[in-house]
């Protein structure tokens, strides 16, 4: 570890609020480096891992495998978790704050950006965020039902997350039979006539906040040709050798895609296809248009833009045109959002963050946090994890500089359990969880699926509770 | 002496964490299925789609680094976040992710060598550098995540010790707490 204390005299109890990426790597840091820490780790749902079983593609599962890790965390002596406990209805960050010495809040993001435009809550407009939760099987997305009956998608932004959902609205059926996406999103998803997914966004080519891993998977994607605009690679080959290696290669392969005179064995699988994806680029939605007298999304008006500046901080301006596009799904993949849980605790509400420095809550002593709550929503899981690496260690810092104060014993669980006992509140441990994961497993052994997901919190508890 | 005498402690106490919930999928013979051991099985089925992700380079390691044979051993020097060195001697075949977890380097292995993540991101030793073979382009476009890409850049979970790396050294990336200070650029998710 950075910062190791040996022989530590002290014992003291942090209290880390979410269990996804943020809390766990927070947790394995602060257990690693303090000999004497307990670590209790709570988590508003009855399972655990956050965004990593909720929000990673169901075709991604190796970047699931950092599950393992965080198993081995929750089943050390020293750490603790308590699922099914809202921090923040069930019990305050102030009577945490009197049981611990330390809270560490890595609760993420859980509401998304809207895109603010007139027709948003047209029925056929999905947010990202409720998308991937509805096909990653998190309980309050279950009645999302989205409409598949249209040919045309619209997918606005162009991150990986956009790209997530374009690929598992294309890709064909075979595939996803054998990952863990829900039972009725699969259903839904055979039944989809949707062959033609535009993901759009306001800036360029440059500009995609995509990376290449994802973005070669649609290339490759079978059964699926790329559509795009040839001009809006204008002067892109010309800039390509100034540009970072990371950026360069990704826009690399995007020319490639768009402007490339295809091999012939390639030009045979295009002929073949009859999926659709392509970026539009320099676009901003104006509206949201339905159908006169039909209360269904039916389009969306883009205006189109211009670029000033270039690289990263190049700048979309109107250009005054606009034109719609026919489509019967709009799903908004303009980024998540954090949201205050709890009043005593500092919220920046323009940036949507906990105000911190290094992890240090503002204006709070004895508040941490990390993750997306800490940096904002973006960052893939080894973002996540350097960021919870540094909340832990501002933790260890303060406690060995005595700014945070370890030297009188604090409760712990102890008091918590009681006071959420005296609410008709039962925490799920981690071995209850293990029974929710066994029983997930062996159903989707069945099926040839790594596990079939368990859908309401009220099913998981009853299976944590048998 | 109390610093050194500190400092083996806490590599011990840091072995032991790790230790103390042996992580069979972690363990090659395991991905092998060459494992006997009763208590790994039940673990089987959660590890099965790493297994079958798994580089077909990890099937040469071996978990036992034990071996007497002199021509076999590989020495490796591990440079950690803080600048120490840590020399280890690894075998031909070892994977250099696993011969770090084995020493208790602090290298994450969040995706288990499956090319699914950049937490094993590490600089190559100039003198060696040329002597890997060319990444794959998988390991590129995960490199291409990595904070602090450089020219000597690699994946620890894609090196595989040869004779010929003897005395590579690995330097795991330092990153730096103004990481993320108020104007740095947003990553991708």
């Amino acid at each position: 570890p950075w910062l190791l204390i040996p022989f530590p005299r002290s014992h003291p109890k942090v209290c880390i609020v979410g269990s996804g990426p943020a809390g766990f790597y927070t947790a394995q840091h602060l257990l690693k480096a303090h000999q004497n820490v307990q670590v209790d780790v709570y988590e508003r749902l009855p399972v655990p891992f956050g965004l990593v079983r909720f929000g990673v593609a169901p075709d991604h599962p190796e970047v699931k495998n950092v599950i393992n890790t965080f198993t081995q965390t929750a089943k050390h002596p020293r750490c603790s978790f308590y699922g099914n406990v809202n921090v923040g209805e069930d019990v305050s960050v102030d009577e945490l704050q009197e049981a611990y010495h330390a809270i560490v809040l890595s609760y993420g993001a859980e509401g998304n950006r809207s895109v603010g435009v007139p027709g948003e809550d047209l029925p056929g407009v999905y947010s990202a965020k409720d998308f991937v939760g509805w096909y990653n099987g998190l309980p309050s997305c279950q009645e999302l039902r989205p409409d598949l009956s249209c040919e045309t998608a619209v997918i606005l932004g162009q991150g990986n997350v956009a790209l997530d959902v374009a690929r598992i609205l294309l890709s064909p059926l075979d595939a996803l039979k054998k990952t863990d996406i829900t039972q009725p999103a699969l259903e839904a998803l055979a039944q989809s006539r949707v062959c033609r997914v535009l993901i759009v966004g306001r800036r360029g080519p440059m500009q995609v906040a995509s990376t290449i891993k994802e973005l070669r998977e649609m290339v490759n994607l079978p059964g699926t040709r790329p559509e795009m605009v040839a001009a809006d690679f204008d002067g892109v080959a010309e800039a390509l050798k100034d540009l970072p290696r990371p950026r360069k290669r990704l826009t690399e392969l995007m020319l490639k895609t768009a402007l490339e005179m295809p091999t012939e064995k390639e030009q045979e699988r295009r002929k073949k296809a009859s999926r659709i994806w392509g970026f539009r680029f320099f676009r901003s939605p104006v509206e949201i248009l339905a159908e006169p007298g039909c209360n269904r999304v039916a389009g969306v008006r883009l205006a189109v833009n211009k670029l000033e500046g270039s690289g990263e901080k190049a700048q979309a301006v109107l250009t005054g045109e606009v034109e719609d596009v026919p489509c019967g799904l709009v799903i908004s993949s303009i980024g998540y959002r954090s949201l205050p849980i709890d009043p005593t605790v500092p919220f920046d509400s323009r940036r949507a963050i906990v105000p911190n420095s290094m992890g240090r809550v503002h204006n709070a002593a004895g508040l941490y946090c990390s993750g997306w709550l800490k940096t904002g929503p973006t960052g893939v899981i080894a973002t996540t994890m350097n960021s919870s690496f540094d909340t832990a260690r501002s933790l260890l810092e303060d406690v060995e500089s005595g700014k945070l104060d370890v030297s009188s014993a604090k409760p712990g669980s102890h008091m918590i359990s009681s006071l959420l006992e005296k609410r008709g509140v039962k925490p799920v441990t981690f071995s209850d969880w293990e029974k929710i994961d066994d029983l997930e497993t062996r159903r989707g052994e069945v099926s040839g699926k790594p596990r079939e997901k368990i859908l309401t919190v009220a099913a998981m508890l009853k299976v944590a509770r048998g | 002496m109390a610093a050194s005498a500190a400092a083996r402690t806490s590599i011990g106490l840091t072995l032991r964490f790790h230790r103390v919930i042996p992580d069979c999928s972690k363990c090659p013979l395991y991905r092998l299925k060459s494992c006997t051991s009763n208590r790994a099985n039940p673990q089987r089925r959660s590890s099965f789609n790493s297994f079958r992700t798994m580089n077909r380079h990890l099937q040469t390691s071996k978990c036992n680094s034990n071996s007497e044979d002199p021509d076999d051993v590989v020495n490796v020097v591990f440079i950690d976040r803080s600048g120490k060195r840590i020399p280890v001697k690894g075998k031909t075949g070892d994977n250099v992710l696993f011969l770090a977890h084995k020493h208790g380097i602090e290298l994450e292995g969040a995706c288990e060598a499956s090319l699914a993540c950049s937490t094993c991101h590490v600089y190559v030793s100039a003198a060696h550098f040329d002597k890997l073979p060319e990444p794959e382009e998988r390991e590129d476009d995960m490199l291409d995540m990595a904070p602090m890409l450089q020219e000597n850049s690699r994946l620890a979970c894609q090196i595989v010790l040869t004779p010929d790396l003897d005395g590579i050294e690995l330097t795991l990336p330092k990153v730096t707490r103004n990481f993320y200070v108020d104007g740095h650029v947003p990553k991708p998710h």
